[in-house]
């Protein structure tokens, strides 16, 4: 999706979303291969969600890696999850959930037209995403220099030191795919941003924006997911 | 489908039940409750979860399609997570023949 939407976005202007942009009715609206907007529409947003059902087994597979290890792995999990930062995670959650709100009424400004909200927005939702980047730039640079990033700098005190090193492993691995999908959005909310000060907001273009939304959203929960199961095990 | 508006206070509603979630999922890892605290952090994650499905990402308004669409997802993935345990959880209940 994101190669669409950047090959998309460098088409610039109206004539953006489909690949048969040069055959569109006249007003643009409507690609020639659909009956209805309404349809047009649900095909678009249909399409999103089959890729995010991809998406879902994606990390899925990582999830399954934590399950697997964990069950295993109880305790050296419990004693890795005590050097992640609670406070910075937690920041993370709130930033993401405000994020989600921001971006969820990115999207209602587009369905209603004003322009405003919509661009106002779209800048809120790109500040939060860079501020959890930025968040975890920092969380990254103080598992590095504690040397809990695995490999041959890994160091850790006790007998489960390869046992934790694997919970880092998964830790790195579940977080930095989770931000590389969280770039990616920051770079489309970009791409996004530039057009919703152009272009006429019409139903293509709000169904781009829900699109986009739909990726964020879902990059959101994932995060609802790690959070709990990365930070907060056996605090008690 | 999409053409349906969200009114802002169903929005800011649903973004106030995801803040107090959070704020409980992680109290309650304070709390020892032994075996019940994955379930409970896991439980409120799946209900944070579903409400960003739901209302942010509209599916509450949406085609029995994209319903299909988004339940198949959740299929799939608790058939690998199932598979996977079957597989590991059971390894050693029956002794290798020769063995």
């Amino acid at each position: 999706m994101a190669d669409h939407q950047a090959a998309a976005a460098m088409q610039g202007g109206e004539r953006i979303g489909g690949g048969e942009a040069h055959a569109e009715s006249a007003s643009g609206e409507l690609a020639h291969h659909f009956d209805s907007v309404e349809q047009q529409t649900e095909a678009t947003t249909l399409g999103m969600w089959v890729f995010l059902v991809t998406e879902i087994m994606f990390f899925g597979g990582l999830f399954t890696a934590y399950l697997v290890y964990r069950s295993r792995n109880a305790e050296a999990f419990a004693a890795g999850s005590h050097h992640l930062d609670i406070l910075l995670g937690g920041v993370n959650t709130v930033v993401l959930i405000c994020s989600s709100l921001t971006m969820a009424l990115a999207v209602r400004g587009a369905q209603i037209k004003a322009r405003g909200s919509l661009v106002g927005n779209l800048i809120l939702t790109m500040a939060l995403g860079s501020t959890f980047l930025v968040i975890k730039a920092v969380e990254y640079g103080a598992k590095f220099s504690h040397h809990l990033f695995p490999g041959p700098r890994f160091v850790f005190e006790g007998p489960l030191a390869r046992q934790v090193e694997m919970f880092y492993s998964i830790y790195f691995a579940m977080t930095g795919l989770h931000a590389l999908h969280m770039i990616v959005g920051v770079g489309i909310l970009a791409v996004i941003l530039v057009q919703a000060q152009r272009v006429a907001l019409r139903s293509r273009f709000k169904t781009r924006v829900e699109t986009v939304g739909l990726y964020w959203h879902f990059v959101d929960i994932v995060w609802i997911f790690l959070f709990p199961l990365l930070y907060l095990i056996g605090r008690h | 489908m999409s053409e349906h508006v969200v009114s802002k206070k169903t929005y800011f509603a649903v973004f106030a039940v995801l803040m107090v979630g959070t704020a409980v999922t992680v109290q309650a890892a304070f709390i020892n409750m032994g075996f019940l605290n994955n379930l409970v952090a896991l439980g409120i994650a799946v209900v944070k979860a579903t409400l960003v499905v739901l209302f942010f990402m509209h599916v509450r308004y949406s085609s029995r399609l994209t319903w299909i669409v988004v339940v198949s997802g959740l299929v799939w993935l608790i058939i690998m997570f199932a598979f996977t345990l079957s597989d590991y959880d059971t390894r050693g209940w029956l002794p290798y023949p020769g063995k």
